[in-house]
């Protein structure tokens, strides 16, 4: 039986948490973490491609061969894409440029096509959906606390609005300029995920997760 | 009792049945599966792409309307041209890029550099051992942007283009009424790496290059970004490369020393002297 509606939305934000307990992912949110602006945004056009996807996949999933599913998926999952990334080009054409590739490269995604696989082709499309919600929230949740440390400890702002006045600027405070660098997204990661199992006794070690 | 009336609405569902009941291995399910989600998907794609051009096309435009009057206002002294001459307007014209000359007949405000860079008949292969920006073609005519005084011309700004190293770097480059000192550069369309050769935007880095000179009193290109350090000997003509980026600073070098060398605008610069 699928278990309850509510858990289908609410774990994979925190306990099963596609980034700092499952792993996926993991790129992107190294790259577009500089700023919490960006990764609000990647974390946006992540869960819109997800919940699309997931829903597409999950309406057409009795007609799908096994011989071509992966294929199929891939197709909708990048046809997807593409229209957000023209989407964001067209009106947020600022943040389509600092998003740069990252948007594009949500097609190689693992958290994408893993809930395709794993949920959305053997469920109901309206669980799916919120499966999609869940696990774009959790990633984007992730994205926003790496973020927020980088931006506020590398540049001394949140979201642009100075809360550490910068040296350079008459004030205290001096930046940590390795926060810019992408390790350091690599570093705050690991810590967290870290903090996350350390804090939980039953992490999810089941290697078919 | 089969009627001829009832023939057709049966017959149909049968038809749609047997597709619904096809075997989910069967090759004549997989091919349709395939068929549709290839036609339901480049319709959404080719809908979109072709739906957002124009917005997708105002937006870049507006870009680099803006950057070119950020360009344009960084020169000293540029308030009080324009307060004096009453035009705060750029004077823009088309420049054919072989002899240096202005064409008038040319209308520069439709001019797509791009799409003239591929055309048979507007652009041109450059000879590959003239291609050190590594463009492969360019259009024979360029915009060029000028800010005059009392018909002396102030300021002169040209738009630039080269390979980075996550694909085409675009931007101006502002020079100085001589046509030979460099007042800004705007690399400010570019996929580079976002802290390392993305940089080239960093206003610390593009300070470096106000004052820079692009030929010395022989006439030779001198401008350039310094590949290892910075020799004092070419300190007037280079800048320091970002460090780490190596491949963009390089990018930036083989750009400026394209267009402001002799198969870019180098003919036009030397009608300014």
């Amino acid at each position: 039986m699928p278990p309850p509606q509510a858990s289908v939305l609410l774990d994979p934000i925190v306990r099963h948490n596609p980034i700092a307990v499952q792993i996926l992912g993991v790129c992107s949110s190294l790259a577009v973490t500089t700023q919490v602006s960006t990764a609000l945004v990647m974390g946006l056009a992540l869960t819109v491609t997800l919940c699309l996807s997931n829903v597409s996949i999950s309406l057409i999933r009795r007609h799908l061969p096994r011989s071509i599913r992966l294929i199929v998926e891939i197709t909708i999952i990048a046809s997807l894409v593409i229209v957000i990334d023209q989407a964001l080009q067209a009106y947020a054409y600022d943040m389509s440029k600092r998003l740069s590739v990252f948007v594009g490269l949500i097609v190689t995604n693992c958290i994408v096509l893993g809930r395709a696989e794993a949920f959305a082709s053997r469920s109901a499309p309206w669980p799916s959906l919120l499966d999609g919600l869940g696990n774009g929230i959790g990633y984007g949740l992730v994205l926003a606390i790496v973020a927020v440390v980088r931006e506020v400890l590398g540049n001394g702002t949140l979201l642009g609005a100075t809360v550490l006045r910068r040296a350079a600027d008459g004030g205290w405070y001096v930046p940590v300029d390795f926060l810019h660098k992408p390790a350091s997204g690599f570093f705050l990661l690991a810590l967290l995920v870290w903090g996350l199992r350390t804090r939980r006794k039953d992490p999810p070690e089941d290697p078919a997760s | 009792m089969p009627d001829a009336p009832r023939d057709t609405s049966p017959r149909r569902a049968s038809w749609l049945e047997r597709l619904r009941r096809l075997p989910e291995e069967s090759t004549a399910k997989t091919l349709l599966v395939a068929f549709s989600v290839a036609v339901v998907c480049a319709t959404l794609v080719s809908t979109a792409a072709v739906a957002l051009r124009p917005r997708q096309r105002e937006n870049r435009d507006r870009e680099r309307r803006a950057r070119l009057v950020e360009i344009v206002s960084r020169i000293p002294g540029i308030e009080e041209i324009f307060a004096r001459t009453g035009a705060r307007d750029v004077e823009t014209d088309m420049v054919e890029l072989a002899t240096g000359r202005i064409v008038p007949s040319m209308d520069a405000s439709g001019f797509d550099a791009r799409k003239a860079a591929q055309d048979p008949e507007a652009g041109v292969a450059i000879p590959s051992a003239l291609d050190v920006a590594d463009l492969g073609r360019r259009a024979k005519h360029a915009p060029v942007y000028l800010v005059k005084d009392r018909g002396q011309v102030k300021l002169v700004v040209l738009p630039v283009e080269g390979s980075g190293y996550g694909g085409p770097i675009r931007g101006f480059v502002a020079l100085s009424g001589d046509g030979n000192t460099i007042v800004s550069l705007a690399l400010f369309e570019h996929q580079e790496t976002a802290g390392i050769g993305a940089r080239v935007e960093d206003p610390a880095w593009r300070a470096r290059w106000q004052g820079k000179r692009v030929r010395d009193e022989q006439g030779r290109l001198r401008v350039g970004v310094a590949t290892e350090r910075l020799r004092p000997e070419d300190a007037a003509y280079q800048v320091d490369g970002i460090s780490g980026a190596t491949i963009t600073s390089g990018a930036v070098n083989d750009l400026l020393r394209y267009w402001l060398g002799d198969d870019g605008f180098g003919p036009f610069l030397r009608t300014l002297r």
